[in-house]
């Protein structure tokens, strides 16, 4: 008895965990608070000065750099809205759709949606900068066909148009990440609690909104905030369809793409890595903002079944 | 079948690169111009391969649009070709400044270049040169003659008969009058502003003028190119908005429309692509007798990655580079890039001939913004993509487009303050 008194070393955590810490500090953790340094300092000739905060108040405080800032975290915050009132609600729709048992050939569909979500960003910017393209595209033909030729505009080219254009692109490419999420969890709500409710006098529409939509809530959570990181994160569609300067008139501008440019410079502008990782600083600080509201504020407080 | 030709062309490369000439010396050529491949493949490295045996070059061009940070990054981690393509002004001089591109004034033919051609590349002083001038670009319009014969219409020659063809190729309907979009903005700015602005500010007197202070981006001559590009808007095609550079090419190749605001650059590709003849004019002055101006703007120039491991080799491309023999060559596999050298060079395409022509009768100017002007931030040359575009759209006045450069420039350059 006495041997089993002293705490076993159990080497097995060790081993498991220390793969997956060395690459993440290497290739997440490390970078991370070598942008922070970075951002601490400015270049003067070929000399890297400390300068303390002075990037982050040029960023917030210097009318043109925080007229930038502002104009892109917006549009972010805008990109984060159509996704959350378009994407996410879609996707739960077409979940619920899907885990019908009436629905034919269901597998199908399932498919076809998802597929997008595999594609590269650039193959779908380029195809949809060439569906809406108002010289070659077949969006302008195919209104033509049902007589609403009128309602085609240019509108990745148009200031008030575009940023709304490019979240819908994006919704249409992503829409089957939550519709995947919400389609296992209804597939793991058991047939008992349904049919119970059933027995209730609960069914159909009543039947989602009742037993299946409380019981999915976590999924949606998650799904939530991986919608608000991903979009805050958002850059590569914007570049492959506008370019850097996300026009028209920083119009479709985002943080990740005001990033771009500051930082690896455009054309005659040259970069700038130190006030790049001011803004990419700012990035994080917004999304890490966001998930501890999240964490703290939505995922404690939700409620959770067992069966 | 092209992409087949590429890969073995490569893999013959190195594997006669490594195996059965292991004593040739490669040198990397880092470019922007990633349409040129086959010329240099087909024309220009044969011609120097020839003679100078034991070199061998390879041309590793980068998309325009990553150019300057790629390269940017690849010196810094040095991984850099031998030789790099130099851009005009501070995005090169700033390489030089960090040590990154050698000096090459020295070399013996850096002697065929004037001070103008230099100037791109040179320090402000003018004491080091750091990459050898090989081509400048000329802004101007090309036109389907075709297209100019059915309507009846002529050549203008004043802004107000630039207008009026405009008007006859809108009343006809068969042709978009004037192929360009906004979409990539930059054709606003580079064909667009730049083009028709040396007109207005009087070339470099203008230039100089805002570098030293005496004028403002407010004044009206500064302001007037806006207000016309502002009425190109209602020239160009149906949802303009959305149309990308490419686009218009394609419109205009397919002769789909009359008037294609242009930079000599697309010569090679237009000869390719369109069926039907081509002519070009300068840019239309504001009263019939007044003296032209053209933005013929030193574009591009090729220097030494200082950290170059086969030094000797690459001054023995860069002094080939200034010779006869490759601004022939250069100018003739590229119609549309003229050569910055003293050399006469007899150019066979005849639309080159015609646009280089110019030179003659106008006075040439390169971009305003680039020299200096572009050296704060925010970035002139960036800047004023945005506000041309947005003169042609119409999201800002003329006036508006003015006082944005002109509060932009004020905030950091101090001779505007």
């Amino acid at each position: 008895m006495s041997t089993q008194d002293r705490p076993k070393r159990r080497w097995h955590i060790v081993i498991f965990l220390t793969p997956a810490v060395l690459v993440y500090t290497a290739l997440m953790i490390f970078p991370l608070f070598g942008t922070l340094r970075l951002s601490l300092f400015t270049t003067v000739g070929q000399e890297q000065i400390f300068i303390g905060l002075d990037n982050f108040r040029t960023l917030l405080g210097d009318e043109r750099w925080s007229n930038s800032f502002w104009n892109a975290l917006k549009n972010n915050t805008w990109f984060f809205v159509i996704h959350m009132i378009v994407q996410n609600p879609l996707g739960i729709a077409i979940a619920a759709m899907l885990s019908s048992s009436a629905l034919r050939f269901s597998s199908f569909y399932r498919t076809a949606i998802f597929i997008p979500t595999i594609l590269s960003f650039v193959i779908v910017g380029f195809a949809w900068k060439l569906i809406l393209s108002p010289l070659w595209g077949i969006a302008p033909d195919m209104l033509d066909a049902v007589g609403l030729k009128f309602l085609f505009k240019p509108w990745l080219g148009k200031e008030e148009y575009a940023l709304t254009t490019l979240a819908l692109i994006s919704v249409w490419q992503f829409i089957g990440i939550p519709m995947m999420l919400i389609y296992a969890s209804l597939l793991s709500i058991p047939d008992e609690v349904l049919e119970a409710g059933e027995c209730d006098g609960i069914t159909g529409m009543a039947a989602f909104w009742k037993i299946k939509l409380p019981l999915i809530l976590p999924s949606i959570g998650i799904i939530s905030i991986l919608t608000f990181v991903g979009n805050f994160n958002a850059f590569d569609l914007i570049y492959t369809t506008q370019g850097a300067l996300a026009g028209p008139n920083y119009a479709t501008d985002v943080l990740g793409s005001f990033l771009y440019r500051t930082f690896f410079g455009f054309q005659m502008q040259l970069g700038d890595p130190n006030m790049g990782s001011a803004i990419a600083m700012m990035m994080f600080l917004v999304i890490l903002l966001g998930v501890c509201i999240y964490l703290f504020g939505i995922q404690t407080r939700m409620r959770r079944y067992q069966f | 079948m092209n992409t087949t030709k590429l890969v073995s062309a490569l893999l013959a490369t190195s594997f006669l690169g490594t195996a059965a000439f292991a004593q040739d010396v490669t040198i990397t050529v880092e470019s922007w111009r990633n349409d040129d491949l086959l010329i240099w493949q087909n024309t220009i490295i044969p011609a120097f391969e020839a003679g100078h045996p034991g070199i061998k070059v390879v041309f590793a061009p980068t998309a325009p649009a990553q150019y300057n940070s790629a390269l940017n990054a690849k010196l810094a981690a040095g991984t850099a070709g031998d030789l790099i393509t130099c851009r005009p002004f501070d995005g090169s001089l700033s390489l030089y400044d960090a040590g990154h591109l050698a000096d090459v004034g020295g070399l013996e033919n850096m002697a065929n270049f004037g001070p103008v051609a230099k100037s791109g590349w040179s320090t402000d002083d003018g004491s080091a040169t750091f990459c050898v001038p090989m081509a400048s670009v000329i802004h101007g319009f090309i036109y389907n003659k075709e297209a100019f014969e059915e309507v009846g219409v002529d050549v203008p020659n004043t802004t107000d008969e630039f207008f009026a063809v405009l008007d006859a190729f809108k009343e006809d309907g068969n042709y978009i009058p004037l192929s360009m979009g906004t979409a990539d903005q930059w054709e606003a700015a580079t064909m667009g502003y730049a083009n028709i602005g040396p007109n207005y500010w009087k070339g470099e007197e203008g230039r100089m003028a805002v570098i030293a202070g005496d004028q403002k981006l407010t004044d009206p001559q500064w302001v007037a190119p806006y207000a016309q590009l502002a009425r190109w808007g209602e020239y160009m095609g149906d949802g303009f908005e959305a149309q990308s550079y490419p686009d218009s090419q394609n419109l205009f190749t397919l002769g789909r429309a009359a008037i294609y605001p242009a930079g000599s650059w697309e010569l090679s590709g237009f000869n390719a692509q369109a069926e039907f003849a081509m002519g070009a004019f300068n840019p239309p002055v504001q009263a019939a007798g007044d003296e032209c101006y053209i933005s013929d703007h030193v574009d591009i120039a090729l220097g030494m990655n200082s950290a170059t491991k086969n030094a000797d080799e690459v001054r023995t491309f860069l002094n080939w580079v200034g010779t006869a023999e490759f601004a022939s060559l250069y100018a003739n596999s590229l119609p549309g890039f003229f050569s910055l050298s003293n050399h006469t060079v007899e150019m066979s395409d005849p639309l080159a001939q015609e646009i280089v022509g110019w030179r003659n009768d106008c006075n040439s100017s390169i971009r305003p913004y680039h020299q200096i002007l572009s050296r704060g931030t925010p970035n002139l040359a960036n800047e004023y993509w945005v506000s041309s575009a947005n003169a042609i759209r119409g999201s800002m006045t003329p006036e508006e487009a003015g006082a944005h450069m002109q509060d932009g420039l004020a905030s950091w350059y101090e001779p505007q303050q």
